[in-house]
């Protein structure tokens, strides 16, 4: 398939591991942010192949990941109402909340829907007026536009019965989050591919200046990932920090214009939690003003919810990098994927999940158990 | 989580933390929700020999013969699909357990629950698929029975599907055969039954029409019989959870390790787009006419032979090896070199965000 499977070429991967390998003078520590990359990168086993010239850490781009407990908690309630049709995306759906999962709600009783679309979850309300239709707006800057864009149909066609619960977050203010925090180790970025077809680079720009690190807008297959390693080596290894695009195929400098303009007018920046993490200022998107109607929040009167995160579970240190998701004394042990204590351990894209899907027979060989 | 829970989960480590106290649409899936399912919820009720054996059919002894028996039931939606409908996967499918066991199926049985509101076209289009695969595979189907239930009782149609075949004592293969030194060999490409029903089931337009492999693997089998008898260690069809899922039970019940090459797999383009497109992995995927045998690597050219001979079985392929290190973990060795474990999943895979 053209513009796939060159990129998944295992001879061109293979070279440039090596020139990597050529390269590095020693070994650095780069932070992929997107939860699609970390799973290319354990999948294809890349970080057993780089180790010994860069470091990988999992940033906090899983948007399952860093969903707050109270939304999930809040999702649980919607769906668990006679009234409504809850929907999702998938990997939404085995989220521990506070009690249970939406799996379990659905099993209770509750409608719980999988859509792949949030314009399928617009079809669903008009399809059953009777019914309250609610779809789970998740996700960083790549699921905003189409959310955005189910919101404005639902405006411009009058769909009185559909809402979203909204917990939309930003990539640079965790960027900036991480980089400025005391223990940061972080010192070059791959930055997510997806959300820069949306966005563009220019966002990332003052943060290379700022804080000296190689910022890569990289794609997501091994190849990208490799080329994008091998780009922020050699900008380290010459003393550089600027931003540069790895994803020529799908990303331009200023970004998607109508998607961007179609999120702006629909959302606007909030404070956002972010699960394992906490409040991260001007992280999150919320619905303006002129969308209120279409707020679960607001319809159903859900206010603020008391939550408490599981003590034992350490994904705010993963998501931020200080800690590998083997290193956690829960790992593969009180915390599985069919158990899983967080979130990161959930989703396809968790760093948790990764480990213990793909990795876990390597990190046991390498810590002799 | 409440703290007693959790503290209640750290003593009994690693039980379960949130385990549910209904049955969970993961607990049908095939992973390790619907192991935990049988082995708590059924097996300490029924336990006797032939079920704990767990094989795709039971074994049984009647007077001097060794007899194999498999029941399925199949609750597939849609009920109609490229490449199939529920009437020909259901004899496929249980035709195909029974086959696995190294026997020849001789007689099937069908029961039907059947929805008030079907279609009689739909119903006549599927027991004649029904009656078409069973006369292509030369098994009557010799007993039945049906039940109507209410409108919304049930998704236009189930079917339930016992086959009976006789043992060749020569020919046993059975999972825990597999031993080092071994080669894991597939009979074709993976994942076109999964996808083709999800195409349907979920309304994406993919642009090719992906369609259902299901096949009666009667022939393939017979072929390998003929050729290796007792040297075929292993025999599966990796259904409901993909290979992976398949290879997984293997190492279990073998106590091997297995390592597969992933160069060496085939996936069909379009089976390999749409899993990209929802982030699912082919190795999971549903297969409905594709076998697994584990035969020993000197045994490896002739059972490929004799797979290739039969249409089913051109693209037949020799996809990995049965090791001694990592026992009981199959290992993907990357096109790139890199390895990852491929674990039984939790459930159902589930589509992910973006």
């Amino acid at each position: 398939m053209k513009y796939l499977s060159e990129y998944r070429d295992p001879s061109v991967a293979r070279g440039l591991i090596t020139r990597i390998r050529e390269l590095a003078t020693r070994r650095w520590v780069l932070m992929e942010v997107c939860g699609g990359q970390t799973h290319t990168i354990v999948r294809q086993g890349l970080d057993e192949l780089l180790d010994d010239s860069v470091e990988m850490i999992h940033g906090p781009g899983c948007p399952v990941c860093v969903t707050p407990l109270e939304q999930i908690d809040k999702a649980l309630r919607l769906a668990a109402d006679p009234s409504v049709i809850f929907t999702s995306f998938g990997d939404m759906l085995r989220v521990p909340g506070s009690e249970c999962d939406l799996l379990q709600v659905r099993a209770r009783g509750g409608e719980v829907r999988v859509v792949y679309s949030p314009l399928d979850a617009l079809e669903l309300a008009i399809r059953n007026p009777s019914k309250q239709v609610v779809f789970f707006a998740v996700g960083f800057e790549t699921t905003a536009p189409a959310n955005a864009m189910a919101v404005w149909r639902a405006r411009q066609l009058g769909v009185r019965n559909f809402s979203v619960l909204v917990s939309h977050v930003t990539v640079p203010p965790a960027m900036i989050a991480i980089l400025s925090a005391p223990d940061n180790r972080v010192q070059g970025f791959l930055a997510a591919g997806h959300v820069c077809a949306v966005m563009g680079w220019t966002e990332y720009e003052p943060i290379a200046a700022r804080y000296r690190v190689p910022i890569v807008v990289t794609g997501f297959e091994p190849v990208d990932i490799v080329e994008g390693i091998y780009l922020a080596v050699r900008q380290l290894e010459e003393g550089r920090h600027e931003v540069e695009n790895q994803y020529v195929r799908s990303v331009r400098r200023e970004g998607t214009g109508p998607a961007k303009s179609l999120v702006a007018e629909v959302f606007q920046l909030v404070n956002r939690q972010w699960r394992g993490i906490g409040e991260i200022p001007g992280s999150g998107l919320g619905l303006r003003e002129e969308f209120a109607d279409f707020d679960a929040e607001y319809r159903f009167g859900l206010g603020t919810l008391q939550v408490n995160e599981p003590a034992e579970c350490r994904a705010g240190d993963v998501l931020r990098g200080r800690l590998k998701p083997h290193e956690c004394a829960a790992f593969g042990c009180r915390c599985t994927p069919e158990h899983p204590l967080g979130a990161p351990m959930v989703s396809s894209e968790g760093a948790c999940a990764a480990y213990y899907n793909y990795g876990r027979f390597r990190h046991t060989q390498r810590m002799g158990v | 989580m409440t703290g007693q829970i959790l503290a209640a989960s750290i003593l009994t480590c690693p039980a379960p933390h949130t385990a549910s106290d209904r049955v969970l649409l993961g607990h049908g899936s095939g992973g390790k929700m619907g192991a935990a399912l049988l082995r708590d919820h059924f097996l300490p009720y029924l336990s006797n020999p032939a079920l704990d054996a767990l094989g795709d059919a039971a074994v049984v002894p009647i007077e001097d013969s060794q007899i194999a028996i498999s029941t399925d039931t199949f609750v597939v939606s849609p009920l109609e699909f490229p490449g199939g409908n529920i009437g020909s996967l259901a004899v496929h499918g249980t035709l195909n357990d029974v086959a696995m066991m190294g026997a020849r199926p001789l007689y099937l049985s069908a029961g039907f629950v059947l929805e008030e509101g079907l279609e009689l076209e739909v119903l006549d289009r599927i027991v004649r698929a029904m009656g078409a695969a069973a006369a292509a595979a030369g098994v009557p189907l010799v007993t039945g029975d049906t039940k109507v239930v209410e409108r919304g009782k049930a998704d236009g149609m189930f079917i339930n599907t016992t086959g009976v075949g006789l043992l060749d004592p020569g020919f046993r293969p059975a999972p825990h055969r597999a031993e080092p030194g071994d080669v894991v060999l597939v009979s074709g490409p993976l994942g076109r039954h999964g996808m083709a029903i999800m195409a349907v089931r979920e309304g994406i337009a993919f642009e090719t029409r992906i369609e259902s492999d299901s096949a009666s693997l009667g022939p393939l089998v017979e072929r390998l019989g003929k050729t290796l008898a007792g040297d075929v260690h292993v025999l599966r069809d990796p259904t409901r959870g993909g290979l992976a899922s398949a290879l997984n039970e293997i190492a279990a019940a073998s106590g091997a390790g297995i390592e597969l090459d992933e160069a060496a797999i085939a996936v069909p383009a379009d089976v390999s787009a749409a899993c990209d497109m929802l982030g699912l992995d082919p190795l999971y995927v549903a297969n409905e006419g594709v076998l697994t045998a584990i035969v020993p690597a000197g045994a490896c050219d002739a059972a490929l032979a004799s797979l290739r001979s039969h249409p089913l079985g051109a693209a037949a392929a020799c996809v990995g090896r049965v090791v001694r290190e990592h026992a009981g973990l199959v290992v993907l060795r990357t096109s790139i070199g890199g390895t990852r474990i491929v674990d039984l999943l939790p459930g159902d895979q589930l589509p992910r965000i973006c």
